[in-house]
């Protein structure tokens, strides 16, 4: 569908959508605890409120096992939560918070061990592109949105396919995907989220400086983004994950109907029913190797190599 | 120079169609080269034929060549008919009686003209006389003649290659007829088979169509030309090979090729202008399938007597004479004199009375009206063939005339037949070559559109014609795109992703250091991420959020590293860094990518090689990729320094791709040649 075109009515008009990485067990071992990076975040919501008075800023909690709107500036029921020490805003977000921790731990289960312990990014993504399509739908005026992730938490290769999904309904509807990855490692969806939909990527070097980097990266709206220069990462990582084990790939098979990603020959394609007729020895057919670490991809049932290329695709 | 074959095998009776189109800015020429046999000089012709009636058709043989040089911004299409009537071209010889004149002064020495598809010979009745001739074909160039129609002898001058002439005079002009004939004929026939035409490839079959499809698309296409220049002509692929893979680009260029139909023109039959011979008061008059066409079309009542007096009753050429002393007679506006006429001939009475097929389509198309508002036609439509349209002069009718009225045509009758007929498009589409055609197919649309049109009132077409005529376009709701709809054959294993991680095995390529070392428990940890909310809700936020030198660290560190970035790759992340190469280079570097990527496409998908033919192709395809190197090396040597770092970059994925390509092509020669040995004859 195609995306009702925004009515700005005055330029620099922003709606963020920020999800809020909470996932305990990165913020267990991460560097930076817990309540600093909140007095960072929280400090960087009330700025960007008083940017402009007509600003608004949503909060979605990305949490281990589950996800849930926080905080939404635009609501009255804002008032509720009276705090001397900060602002009402805050307070409120934080007790909101802290009732979606306790609903995450109860849906928490035993889990193998080895598991990657990522955080359901691809449920709040999805919340966001949902909150954002309701707002394009309110008609009226509203400012163009955007999507902030503040993300630790590693990528977990079997949320690729649902992320990747929403990145391109992202992409369709023109909102942006910015991210900030305060995590130890790169992370690939992420780059590939801000590439792909025209957002800013940063991995903040210096983790006691998180509000700066919000401030003098992440504030900037869309307006100004095209005279405000902005970090541009030098590559992307472009590596997927397979569809069949949900194994992260950096050479596979490609149906050549539908594109699904496979890391070994099949006979059928799973997700289109399509059926490979030639069998085609395993040696790789041809190579192509995107900027940092690409894709090498391989149709199989011809013998033609397609990459993920950054500067001649 | 773009030659199209042609056939000239004077036994066939088939047609032929050549169809050359040029586009407008195209700077190629078409030369079909040939003769025309009939046209008595030179010239452009128009998208019609020429046909004599001077002569009658049966004995000839039409054969008709155009030399033409098209000028480049005419949109030509041109179609050459081939058409044999009567095989007199059987003979492979033709001996005539003639003069042999040197020049056209020189009174000429009498003797026997003899020619064979390979040479002329011309032996002088006198044997001692000078005038032997003995010329090959080959050198002949082309042929001119004298008109018939003139005061001049019938002479025959044949040109060769140094610009000599030889001039024959012959008794009688059906002699020289006779030879014109057959030396057009092997003047064709050698101009084929001396050039080679470019896409006779031995396992090809093309047609003109599939040709010239091809050339439109390499001519709107600047890059596929260069692709096809680059490979094609230096012979590194065949043209079989680069057309295999584009096939979805020839079916959409051919489907392009709009059905659109052309209409009538829009100037009126009756301006056929004759040719008027002054001395023997003939009129001659030039008919082409497309005139008999829009006469039948016209005049229904024509080309009903068209079928059925031709050609039982009259020949054809007795059928348009009387037509054409009908017109003439309506252009008198002589109405008695036609009266006169038609009572003595009664098929000329069929030319000149008013067309009854016509009133009665008139009145079958009122009954046909839908009761849905539909002001296609009414009662004033019955007017054409009443006089005066049905509207009385002076408020009465002069009875005297009426035995003549029938005999009366005014002209707007003719005009608005004829606009009507323009209207309506052509019922007809093809291409005719004699008028049998033309009338019977014409009478087949027809009938066609008449058995549609006799359905009952209340037919389910009928209804559902007014269904769709009472639909107003404006009120309805827009038609949203077709969407394929999703098919995912298994949507649980397509969007489930727990299944993966029972399968994660621990050495997989995010190593254990990636991974987020935890040995708390669950609850350990939400309890301490919840302390943390707790800790700052009750004691605020830390002042200062952040320390003023941390903030101005950060600050400078992006400053930094933003302007360096700017410099180096530019402003926006979506911007490449080919826009920031000279224009040339970026066009030099993308094209050379698309060559790569057509070599490879090739390459990877002649293995594994099995027959002779894919080898020799392999061997091919490796010289060419080969030289791609230095022009790689050249391209980075020729850009300024600044820039060198960044095509470097872009290049080395085009050595890879190339070194891969050929890394695999010389294991596997290693693996042939030790296997060599072993294999069979079977292996190549």
């Amino acid at each position: 569908m195609a995306s009702a075109p925004s009515k700005l009515y005055a330029d620099d008009v922003n709606l963020v959508v920020v999800l809020l990485d909470t996932n305990p067990f990165f913020w267990s071992s991460s560097s930076l605890s817990f309540s600093q990076s909140l007095s960072h975040v929280l400090a960087f919501f009330n700025a960007i409120l008083t940017l402009n008075q007509l600003n608004q800023v949503v909060v979605i909690a990305t949490g281990y096992n589950s996800c849930d709107y926080i905080f939404d500036s635009a609501s009255d029921l804002n008032r509720c939560f009276e705090n001397g020490r900060m602002p009402v805003m805050s307070s409120s977000l934080l007790q909101k918070l802290e009732e979606f921790l306790i609903k995450d731990e109860q849906l928490s289960k035993e889990e193998a061990e080895g598991r990657i312990k990522s955080s359901l990014f691809s449920g709040s993504l999805s919340m966001a592109l949902c909150y954002i399509q309701r707002v394009f739908r309110s008609g009226a005026l509203h400012p163009h949105p955007r999507i902030l992730c503040l993300q630790g938490s590693p990528d977990g290769p079997e949320q690729y396919v649902a992320i990747m999904n929403a990145i391109f309904s992202a992409q369709r509807s023109e909102v942006p995907i910015d991210s900030c990855y305060i995590g130890a490692q790169n992370s690939a969806f992420l780059q590939q989220a801000s590439y792909i939909t025209g957002g800013v990527h940063h991995k903040p070097q210096n983790l006691d400086g998180l509000f700066q980097y919000l401030m003098t990266i992440f504030a900037t709206d869309l307006h100004s983004r095209s005279f405000i220069h902005l970090p541009k990462p030098v590559g992307v990582d472009f590596r997927a994950s397979c569809f069949c084990h949900k194994n992260t790939i950096d050479m596979g098979y490609i149906c050549s109907v539908c594109l699904s990603i496979f890391c070994k020959h099949h006979k059928k394609c799973s997700t289109c029913g399509y059926e490979f007729k030639e069998v085609i020895s395993s040696t790789i057919f041809g190579g192509c190797v995107g900027q940092k670490r690409g894709a090498k991809c391989v149709i199989a049932g011809w013998g033609f190599c397609i990459s993920h290329h950054e500067f001649l695709c | 120079m773009l030659r199209l074959p042609t056939s000239t095998d004077p036994s066939c009776l088939k047609e032929m169609l050549l169809v050359c189109k040029l586009s407008r800015s195209s700077p190629n020429r078409a030369q079909i080269g040939a003769m025309d046999m009939a046209a008595k000089r030179r010239r452009l012709i128009p998208s019609s034929l020429r046909w004599l009636l001077t002569v009658p058709i049966s004995s000839r043989d039409c054969r008709l060549f155009f030399p033409l040089r098209l000028p480049a911004t005419l949109q030509i299409s041109l179609l050459s008919v081939h058409y044999n009537i009567h095989q007199t071209m059987a003979s492979a010889r033709v001996a005539k009686i003639a003069k042999y004149k040197t020049t056209i002064k020189d009174p000429g020495t009498p003797g026997t003209l003899t020619m064979t598809l390979e040479k002329i010979l011309f032996v002088p009745r006198n044997p001692k006389s000078a005038g032997k001739l003995d010329v090959e074909f080959r050198y002949i160039k082309g042929q001119k003649h004298t008109k018939e129609g003139s005061n001049k002898p019938p002479w025959l001058n044949l040109t060769n290659n140094q610009n000599g002439s030889f001039i024959f005079e012959f008794e009688n002009y059906s002699d020289l007829q006779d030879c014109r004939d057959f030396v057009g004929k092997v003047l064709a026939k050698s101009g084929e088979v001396s050039e080679k035409p470019t896409a006779a490839y031995p396992d090809e079959q093309l047609n003109a169509a599939e040709m010239e499809l091809r050339i439109k698309l390499l001519q709107d296409d600047s890059e596929l030309q260069k692709l096809h220049k680059q490979f094609v002509l230096s012979d590194v692929l065949t043209e079989a090979e680069f057309w295999a893979t584009r096939k979805k680009l020839l079916d959409r260029e051919a489907s392009k090729k709009i059905k659109q139909r052309l209409g009538f023109k829009s100037a009126m039959v009756s301006d056929i202008k004759p040719s008027t011979d002054g001395r023997t008061n003939k009129v001659t008059f030039n008919l082409t399938p497309e005139i008999i066409l829009q006469i039948f079309a016209e005049k229904p009542a024509v080309h009903r007597a068209f079928l059925s007096y031709v050609p039982n009753k009259m020949s054809e050429r007795n059928f348009w004479t009387k037509y054409f002393r009908a017109e003439y007679l309506h252009s008198t506006k002589n109405s008695i004199a036609a009266a006169a006429e038609a009572a003595e001939d009664e098929e000329l009475a069929v030319f000149l009375k008013h067309d009854d097929i016509l009133a009665s389509e008139a009145r079958r198309k009122i009954r046909r009206v839908d009761p849905t508002l539909d002001m296609e036609a009414d009662e004033g439509d019955d007017y054409t063939h009443l006089p005066d349209h049905g509207i009385f002069r002076d408020g009465n009718k002069e009875m005297t005339e009426l035995q003549n009225e029938l005999y009366k045509r005014t002209l707007s009758q003719d005009i608005n037949r004829h606009a009507a007929v323009v209207l309506e498009g052509r019922a007809v589409d093809a291409e005719f070559e004699d008028t049998k055609a033309v009338a019977e197919a014409l009478a087949h649309s027809k009938r066609e559109s008449s058995n549609k049109g006799e359905s009952d009132g209340n037919s389910p077409e009928r209804l559902d014609r007014l269904s769709r005529m009472t639909e107003i376009e404006d009120l309805q709701g827009s038609n949203n795109l077709p969407l394929a709809p999703l098919c995912i054959k298994d949507p649980r294993d397509y969007f489930d992703s727990q299944q993966a991680n029972a399968l994660r095995t621990s050495g997989d390529a995010l190593s254990g250091t990636e991974q987020i070392k935890c040995s708390l428990s669950i609850p350990e940890v939400y309890g301490s991420l919840r302390e943390s909310i707790s800790s700052i809700k009750t004691m605020g936020w830390k002042e200062p959020i952040v320390k003023p030198e941390v903030a101005h660290q950060v600050f400078d560190a992006l400053t930094n590293s933003i302007s360096n970035t700017k410099h180096n790759i530019g402003k926006n992340p979506q911007e490449s860094v080919l826009d920031r190469l000279p224009r040339k280079t970026k066009e030099e570097l993308l094209h050379i990518w698309t060559s790569i990527l057509e070599l490879l496409k090739h390459f990877w998908a002649s293995y594994p090689i099995t027959t002779s033919y894919l080898y020799a192709k392999v061997n091919r395809l490796k010289d060419a990729m080969s030289n791609i190197y230095p022009q790689l090396e050249e391209i980075k040597g020729s850009v300024p320094s600044e820039f060198r770092h960044q095509v470097s970059l872009l290049v080395r994925p085009m050595h890879q791709a190339l070194d891969a390509a050929i890394q695999h092509y010389e294991a596997s020669m290693q693996k042939r040649s030790t296997q060599s040995g072993e294999k069979p004859n079977g292996y190549v």
